[in-house]
């Protein structure tokens, strides 16, 4: 078998281990019994729900016990159900405050994709016709400064940097803030160092850069975005929580969902910090991000049933 | 790193302690209980399934051991099949037979491949004595090559890249370089991509076959969560994988994906990333990986980062002096002094058995231990030698000197006395003369049932001893944040005022305490 073909056929296998599962544990008209619950539990595992996947089982299982659960359509409808309960609401780009501009710190830990998904919102707002101004505070990583520039000059955003290694990331996130301001920018987004959570003294610094901007203008900043790695299993709950009890995190950016991993512990984070979902990365193009839409989101751990049976 | 699955099982097993025999249903509960925590820690619900099937065989089957709580039956079923799943143990990278030895670094974007490209070089380079060379071929992402030359010039090692060039002509005149240069390592870093972009999935296996490198590895952050089994399958088919690396486990990630990715890749883990600095980059230990999901911490660890920084005739000393009762603050400080060379606290903790799930809650930060010092040093030499001398004025006198408190002063020289009865004790029993039958359970209870691991007890003990275990106890216990931390089962709780850390091995195993360290150091230069 040639590298192609054996790539597409598992590629067909993930998929129907994900995307298609449901419809593949009722292929052939198979009752409602043990093995098929177990089914139903790893489809919900594998897609990093995490214990919320045991607690929808056993909510199956007491359901179908009192009868409630006929089939395939009855186990689909009702998962939906309880997934966009959790998860329900639409993203919208955040609003402009009343004067100035916009700023927004982008934290999270390290190749998450923070400055890819930092491209891809300049891309986006400078596409709605917005002036986008970069501000360059991860000082820590080598060449990350190099690399958000060259993504400034291809969204035609300015940028502010130190041309110093290991500068003060406050102090360039300050003038980053200052400088949007004087030149009447509409949006700041202000890029930090990856970090992990577990580091103190690092998430000490963010909390820095937060109060220093928040100095530099009036009420910044105005959000504080985490970006998650969607292909990061029940730690990104433990990210999402120290990020927030250090900078008070706003909203989530979920990166890197084009492959095949589902990201369903925004799920937990949700369950335990009611913090929104606000975009998703799907892709390696500026253009390849998008607002959170929860119906898409959940369609692609349980997808919609037709109504007619097992699907093709 | 995998505390949480650590906490996990020490309660489940709380159920079964104290039961003599593995019964079907006893069993039940306790697998029951791995299960979720398996699951939880990100294996991957088949790998979990899977083991989960194995334990119960061995639990229940013919290698029962008479006489041994159910629980640690247990521990040790689940011990050996966590050890022989991750293993083997000695995985290292197989150098070729001809230089340049080629390897060729692959992984997800964002894995945190060209920080690890510059660890394995630095590593190579020290640990090995190769002369490595790097090989930017990453020419995807805006400024990697950048990236890669800042670091590469953090360790000493020359960076190959060429401008505007396709990454098989990067990757093949590096390797052409290399031969003219007499560098016998080629390290290739290679761009993240996605597992399912099928083009770029194609120009890396590509690269491969037209570079051919001896060793192909997969670079994996130790976050990831179920995914990390396809992401590696599609690698392992495009690259026909010789090892990997584990990224970012210095969080508190429990690190699942060590055990799927084995599972599924059958390729060993051949080091963990375990610091943003460029020296942290260690090898892989299945045992002691195994160990630190069982709540034992990772003993062997700290045994060879302590034989390596702590001067053995130093500790000698100091244990001698402790048994004799003539140890004095001077000692005390030289103790604390040799204890900080191990880390930062928090990481010497997480080493530490029964308290790597701890050490994460605990603010043991440097800057307590910091203050201590400081107390120290505001004494004269006569006053750490003869610790009668501090009077209230002299206690004041050091406490402006320190920017403390008298009560710090006076809390340092309680633990102090606290220590010197402790030893004092230490040393009628005789050190070790009642060594009996319950003292081997004793022993066989705090590390595992393993012979090899029970043995590792013994250098645990002598590490104890050689650090003082009264003395990080009571260092630590006066820290004054740790109340209320619950007893790590079956291991001493240092945060006990003045409960020697490993006191209870100290006190039975004396004899294994000078071998340990040096077996150990044997080890590591395998």
């Amino acid at each position: 078998m040639g590298v192609l073909a054996r790539l597409a056929a598992r590629l067909g296998r993930t998929r129907e281990a994900i995307g298609d599962g449901i419809s593949g544990l009722f292929r052939g008209g198979r009752e409602i019994d043990a093995a098929l619950f177990n089914e139903l539990e790893e489809l919900l595992w594998t897609s990093d729900l995490g214990p919320i996947a045991g607690e929808l089982c056993e909510e199956l299982k007491r359901l179908h016990r009192r009868g409630e659960l006929k089939g395939e359509e009855d186990v689909r409808s009702h998962l939906r159900k309880e997934l966009s309960a959790r998860l329900d609401e639409s993203a919208e780009d955040p609003p402009q405050p009343s004067a100035g501009p916009l700023i927004v710190l982008i934290v999270g830990v390290n190749g998450s994709g923070k400055t890819t998904s930092i491209a891809k919102l300049a891309h986006r707002f400078t596409e709605q016709g917005k002036r986008v101004l970069l501000g360059a505070a991860d000082t820590f990583r080598a060449a990350a400064a190099d690399q958000l520039e060259v993504w400034a000059e291809r969204n035609g955003a300015d940028i502010v940097r130190s041309h110093k290694d290991g500068a003060d990331p406050a102090s360039v996130a300050f003038d980053a803030a200052k400088r949007g301001q004087e030149d009447g920018a509409d949006i700041v987004l202000v890029d930090t160092a990856g970090r992990l959570h577990t580091q103190r003294n690092l998430l000490e610094e963010l909390e820095k850069v937060r109060r220093v901007l928040g100095k530099a203008v009036d009420g910044a900043p105005h959000e504080t975005w985490l970006v998650l790695d969607a292909t990061n299993g029940q730690n990104a709950v433990q990210q999402a929580k120290e990020f927030t009890s250090a900078v008070e995190v706003s909203g989530l950016v979920l990166a890197k969902l084009d492959g095949t991993a589902r990201g369903g512990a925004v799920f937990g984070i949700r369950d335990a910090l009611s913090l929104p979902v606000r975009y998703v990365g799907t892709g390696e193009s500026l253009g390849d991000l998008d607002l959170f839409d929860p119906g898409a989101f959940i369609d692609a751990i349980v997808p919609e049933g037709s109504g007619e049976g097992p699907r093709a | 790193m995998f505390e949480s699955l650590t906490e996990r099982l020490t309660s489940s097993f709380a159920g079964l302690r104290g039961r003599k025999e593995l019964t079907a249903e006893n069993v039940e509960e306790g697998l029951r209980e791995v299960r979720q925590a398996l699951l939880e820690a990100d294996v991957h619900f088949r790998v979990a399934k899977d083991l989960v099937e194995k334990v119960r065989e061995r639990a229940l089957g013919d290698e029962r051991i008479k006489g041994v709580d159910a629980s640690e039956q247990f521990v040790h079923a689940f011990h050996q099949e966590l050890v022989e799943l991750m293993g083997p143990e000695d995985a290292r990278i197989q150098f070729a037979s001809k230089p340049p030895t080629v390897i060729l670094v692959a992984g997800l974007q964002g894995a945190g491949k060209t920080t690890t490209c510059a660890k394995l070089a630095k590593l190579l380079k020290e640990k090995h004595q190769k002369r490595p060379l790097l090989v930017a071929a990453d020419v995807k992402r805006p400024a990697a090559i950048e990236q890669l030359r800042v670091m590469g010039e953090r360790v000493g090692v020359p960076v190959h890249s060429v401008e505007g060039a396709a990454p098989p002509l990067v990757c093949t005149s590096g390797v052409h370089r290399a031969k003219e240069e007499g560098h016998d390592v080629v390290i290739l870093d290679t761009a993240g991509r996605l597992h399912v972009a099928e083009e770029l999935m194609r120009e890396v296996g590509g690269l491969a076959r037209e570079v051919k490198p001896d060793a192909q590895v997969l670079v994996v952050d130790a976050m990831t969560g179920q995914d990390a089994v396809q992401s590696a399958e599609s690698f392992h088919s495009e690259l026909e994988l010789t090892g990997l690396i584990l990224t970012k486990l210095d969080g508190d990630a429990r690190g699942g994906a060590a055990v799927s990715l084995k599972a599924v890749t059958g390729c060993p883990v051949l080091f963990v990333g375990t610091g943003e600095k460029v020296e942290d980059l260690e090898p892989f230990h299945p045992d002691r990986m195994a160990g630190r999901i069982l709540g034992m911490g990772d003993v062997v660890g700290l045994v060879e980062k302590a034989s390596q920084e702590i001067d053995e005739r130093e500790a000698q000393d100091t244990y001698e002096k402790m048994v004799m009762g003539t140890f004095t603050l001077e000692d005390m400080l030289a103790q604390l002094r040799m204890m900080r060379r191990l880390g930062p606290m928090k990481k010497v903790l997480g080493m530490m058995p029964g308290i790597g799930g701890m050490a994460k809650d605990l603010d043991i930060d440097d800057k307590h231990m910091n203050r201590l010092e400081a107390l120290f040093t505001s004494m004269t030499p006569a006053e750490r030698l003869q610790p009668g001398l501090l009077d209230m004025s002299r206690r004041r006198r050091i406490a402006r000197g320190s920017g403390q408190e008298v009560g710090a002063v006076n809390e340092l020289l309680k633990r102090f006395k606290d220590m010197k009865k402790l030893m004092k004790q230490m040393g009628k029993m005789g050190m070790g003369a009642k060594l009996g039958a319950k003292a081997k359970r004793d022993a066989l209870k705090g590390m595992s049932a393993t012979g090899e691991l029970a043995g590792d007890a013994g250098g645990a003990g002598g590490l104890g001893s050689m650090l003082g275990g009264g003395g990080l106890g009571s260092m630590l216990g006066g820290g004054g944040d740790m109340g209320g931390m619950p007893v790590p089962p079956g291991g001493a709780n240092p945060f006990e005022g003045n409960r020697p850390m490993g006191s209870s091995s100290t006190r039975k195993r004396p004899a294994k305490r000078k071998k340990k360290p040096k077996r150990s150091r044997k080890g590591r230069k395998r």
